[in-house]
């Protein structure tokens, strides 16, 4: 029960923190298009100055404070859904959370690299 | 949407896939060395955070690991969420040929199925548009 519940914890406040990420640096990236390399310093100074960025790193500091306590307790293998599962969870985020256009090409790539993490970290 | 910003993407994807797993390799080095904590009292777990702290190793696996972060920072600020965590799986891909090409590591079948599955999402994800949301903030 208490390990579900350290996994559910792991999942959402990484993929949230994930997710808090990606919106500030959307909005970061929105004003101009700052893809060249010569703007880069620029979009890292940015990011720091952003609010999303330090309510970003807060959840992903809970998410990997809850893996080292489920690490207390378990082996490192009841992780590995938490990782598989974060993929899925990420993209249905981005989905309704960021308002990205998944189409289904993209869900059936999400879906086999879920798969493909589970079996790689099992096998 | 210009083929170049999709190269582009790419390449900053799999340059931080590549400074990420430097990093965890170096971070694990640096802690093997280290040895496990096996003395909780504070004197002692003073001496290894010393040690840890003084560790080469350890430092080049964090700035690794700054370069990784810096790398994804960028990426997220015009590509999608869920174009770039899907693609950051080649990971696992690239370790398991590098254990088995490099350092003839024993790869089991179930994992290989696993790589061979993350290399067609990976490839499927890559054909999709890049950026689904110009100007559109969430």
């Amino acid at each position: 029960m208490t390990t579900a519940v350290l996994l559910a914890i792991i999942v959402l406040s990484g993929t949230l923190g994930d997710l808090a990420i990606a919106r500030a640096m959307k909005r970061i990236g929105a004003a101009d298009d700052l893809t060249h390399p010569r703007h880069w310093p620029q979009v890292l100074a940015a990011a720091f100055r952003h609010p999303w960025f330090y309510i970003a790193v807060s959840l992903m500091t809970l998410s990997f404070f809850t893996l080292l306590a489920l690490l207390s307790r378990e082996a490192i293998s009841f992780a590995i859904p938490a990782t598989a599962i974060s993929y899925a969870a990420g993209v249905l985020g981005a989905r309704f959370l960021l308002g990205e256009r998944v189409t289904v090409k993209r869900w059936a790539g999400v879906m086999l690299v879920c798969l493909g993490v589970l079996l790689a970290s099992i096998g | 949407m210009s083929a170049s910003l999709r190269a582009r993407t790419i390449a900053l994807i799999l340059l931080e896939v590549v400074f990420a797993s430097l990093g965890e390799l170096m971070l694990g080095i640096g802690m093997k060395r280290i040895g496990p904590v096996r003395n909780w009292a504070l004197p002692a777990l003073g001496l290894d955070f010393v040690r840890v702290i003084t560790s080469a190793t350890i430092w080049a696996g964090i700035f690794l690991l700054l370069l990784f972060f810096a790398c994804y920072l960028l990426v997220l600020s015009w590509a999608d969420f869920s174009y770039v965590k899907p693609i950051s799986a080649v990971g696992y891909g690239i370790i398991a040929i590098l254990g088995y090409v490099v350092l003839h590591e024993q790869v089991s079948p179930t994992r290989w199925v696993g790589v061979a599955c993350i290399s067609l999402g990976v490839a499927l994800t890559s054909q999709t548009e890049v950026n689904t949301t110009h100007g559109v903030l969430p």
